[in-house]
């Protein structure tokens, strides 16, 4: 209560000074008006009842946005974006609003998550059915979060970071990803709504994967959401990110922000399947996915390792990178990207090789279906002072039809003579005779099709932690569904 | 009952209209190992894709029936998972998926087709060890993948490994022995008698003679142009040997 009196203030007081678009509204409205200006933000802020440095460093970032412009370098065709026709704030669905059970779900989302082979109590969590103490997500929630604290380990949402850890959130929110860095990690930074924040504290190995899925009050913040995760010196934590099951949401436009610190000796492994919904055969609908991923290899001997599964949104920006800043430090980037249908992807990595002796390695695996695009496009650089900087790329395409297109863009950079730089690409194509032999053999068009590309895809898939791996192979078959045949 | 009954078949290709099939008659009883001999181009290997169901052939008459369907009304992996197996001529290579995922696949598509539940992954590995064997190979194989980087006679004793995890009712084997020397030959062919039973038929399709040395059929039949010219006992294939095919070809010129 004594919260909400405050917000109402704070509220009211910056409505006395700064509501100059004349704006008024309800602490306790829902939803914020469309569009996006500074009030907007103020409310936001408040809503999150955010410290007054959180609030300044939005409006900073808001400043930026407003004199920057849509990168327009991706092989992506996007239609213009109207930012002032969006919603910015809504608050957390109730439950009440959801279905009652599974009958009264699409029987379309429920025919996939029997495909994935989720379990019925899962499916009604995922299909947000309202009836509670099915799922025991709660309990184990709670155990989960007992056993972390007992570690000193910190995993909550990032608006709780900002209220009981403001001195982390402050030191390093920022810093990997200034608010300036591009046009969609400036609105991120102006208008994010939530996300995990995640401290390891020193010589801390992390005991179990930490998930979101296993992170209460995350549901409905995907559309800004902004992740920071720090390792302090020499400790581990392997963190996933998103689900198999697939994924809705009302609003289209999804912009998010991922920092990764790793100090001395720190390993962070961030793993993501991403499956937001790709829209229909035609290509109506479908998310638009503009992400910001990067790791600061802070400390000597840190390593960061990036793997993901993206198989969903309509179009996908995404290059999440690592800076190689201590020596010895690692990188690596596992890809697998499917674009089916119209789906279009530009996606890839940036290795930044500052300190001595630093590695990286980057495998990409693109698969291509229907009339989509598929682009990887990377950046490995390597720094004056990266004496003995190394690096190895392998970027292998698969089309399975002749309407798809995919395009390899390496960006190449030496300004040290003791690098090696290594790449390889591939373009394949998924051939009638593999086709036959797999139903010669008794396998379905789809479950060919499936067996062929995750045996194209397996050098990444097997960097998956187990949790996510069986899903994620039948992902890979779903989401080609209608490839061939 | 004839497991297999093929009635005046015409098939041509789809592309080019080129008519390759031009009226084939063959009957095949349970437990009966045929064997198909001819030149180059007779239409033998279009014979065994015909009959699996591969694309690119456009059926004009005739029919097939098997154990009592109509084949030529079903999809290839219907056929497959019917009991139809075709050992390759050209065995396809699939990177990254091991011998054993995909046997398990193929295994659990057919259980899945009566409504049985997936195979048990512990269960599985003991019986492809047992398979593997029987059959004098390595357990080794089933780690790597698919033919992948196999030399010519891995591929085809994968093929026959194949066949013994399947267990076919009915088995083409589309000239196994090409490419192969006489070591691979006789490991080949062991495997294919170890797999003789009197429920299980075969068809054996050839170029040469001497794999009926080692797998010897209960009727030959020779093809050319099209058509079956001749049928007879294993001793025709002796015959053929002595005497080649010039009699066919003219035949058909």
């Amino acid at each position: 209560m004594v919260a909400t009196i405050e917000t109402e203030q704070t509220v009211k007081e910056l409505g006395a000074q700064k509501y100059k678009y004349g704006f008024v509204t309800d602490i306790d409205m829902e939803k914020a008006p469309k569009g996006l200006n500074e009030d907007i933000i103020r409310f936001i802020s408040a809503k999150k009842n955010e410290p007054e440095w959180m609030l300044e460093w939005r409006l900073k970032a808001y400043s930026r946005w407003l004199d920057m412009t849509s990168p327009d370098w991706a092989k992506l065709n996007i239609d213009p974006i109207d930012y002032q026709d969006a919603y910015y704030y809504a608050a957390p669905k109730s439950k009440d609003d959801g279905p009652k059970s599974l009958d009264e779900v699409d029987p379309e989302l429920l025919r996939t998550y029997e495909k994935l082979g989720i379990p019925l109590k899962e499916q009604e969590m995922l299909a947000g059915v309202a009836v509670d103490a099915v799922f025991d997500s709660v309990s184990v929630a709670t155990t989960y979060k007992k056993k972390l604290e007992e570690q000193g380990i910190i995993f909550c949402s990032i608006s709780e970071a900002m209220r009981n850890h403001p001195e982390l959130v402050r030191k390093y929110m920022g810093t990997v990803v200034p608010q300036g860095d591009n046009f969609f990690a400036a609105l991120n930074s102006a208008v994010f709504t939530d996300g995990s924040f995640v401290y390891v504290p020193k010589g801390v190995r992390c005991p179990m994967e930490l998930s979101t899925y296993f992170r209460i009050n995350t549901a409905d913040t995907g559309q800004f959401e902004r992740t920071l995760i720090i390792a302090d010196e020499g400790s581990y934590v392997s963190y996933l990110e998103g689900c198999t099951a697939p994924q809705r949401d009302e609003n289209q436009l999804h912009a998010a922000v991922v920092e990764l610190i790793a100090l001395d000796n720190a390993e962070i492994k961030y793993s993501t399947v991403q499956n937001w919904y790709p829209g229909d055969e035609n290509g109506v609908g479908g998310i638009y996915n503009f992400v910001t991923k990067r790791a600061a290899c802070r400390g000597k001997n840190s390593k960061v390792s990036w793997t993901q599964v993206e198989t969903g949104s309509a179009i996908t920006w995404k290059y999440p990178s690592c800076i190689l800043q201590g020596d010895n430090s690692v990188g690596e980037f596992y890809s697998v990207a499917i674009t089916n249908n119209h789906q279009q992807a530009d996606t890839g990595t940036k290795m930044i090789h500052l300190g001595k002796n630093t590695r990286s390695t980057i495998i990409s695996k693109g698969i291509s279906a229907g009339q989509a695009d598929n682009t990887y496009r990377g950046l490995v650089s390597i720094m004056p002072k990266a004496e003995g900087a190394r690096n190895f790329t392998q970027c292998d395409s698969l089309l399975i039809g002749d309407k798809c297109g995919a395009h390899t863009v390496p960006y190449i950079e030496s300004k040290n003579p003791t690098a090696r730089i290594e790449h390889e690409a591939t373009t394949a194509k998924i051939s009638e005779d593999q086709l036959f032999y797999c139903k010669q053999r008794g396998l379905g068009d789809e479950d060919a099709v499936g067996l062929i590309v995750n045996g194209f895809c397996k050098e990444v898939m097997k960097e998956l932690p187990m949790e996510f791996s069986v899903e994620a192979q039948k992902l890979i078959g779903i989401s080609l569904e209608g490839s061939v045949g | 009952m004839p497991l297999i009954e093929i009635k005046n078949l015409h098939a041509r290709i789809e592309d080019d209209g080129k008519e390759i099939l031009k009226g084939i008659d063959l009957t095949i009883e349970p437990g009966e190992v045929h064997a198909i001999m001819g030149p180059n181009g007779s239409g033998k290997s279009t014979l065994s894709y015909v009959l699996s169901g591969r694309d690119g052939y456009e059926i004009t008459e005739g029919s097939v029936m098997f154990d009592g369907v109509d084949l030529l009304e079903m999809e290839p992996d219907e056929r497959s998972r019917a009991g139809l197996f075709l050992a390759f001529q050209y065995p396809v290579e699939i990177p990254g998926v091991t011998n054993s995922t995909f046997l398990r696949e193929a295994v659990n598509a057919r259980r899945k087709g009566q409504g049985e539940k997936e195979v048990d992954a512990l269960q599985f590995v003991k019986m492809m060890r047992e398979k593997t064997k029987k059959l004098g190979m390595s357990d080794e194989m089933l780690k790597r993948a698919v033919n992948f980087g196999f030399s010519g006679g891995e591929k085809k004793r994968n093929e026959i490994l194949q066949m013994a995890v399947l267990e076919p009712k009915f088995a083409i084997l589309d000239e196994t022995d090409s490419g192969l020397d006489i070591d691979a030959l006789k490991i080949v062919s062991d495997g294919v008698n170890s797999l003789r039973d009197p429920s299980r038929s075969m068809l054996v399709i050839t170029h040469y003679q001497r794999l009926l040395n080692y797998i010897v059929p209960d009727k030959v039949h020779v093809m050319a142009d099209g058509k079956i010219q001749r049928t007879g006992g294993k001793e025709l294939a002796e015959e053929l040997e002595a005497s080649g095919y010039a009699d066919y070809q003219e035949d058909a010129a």
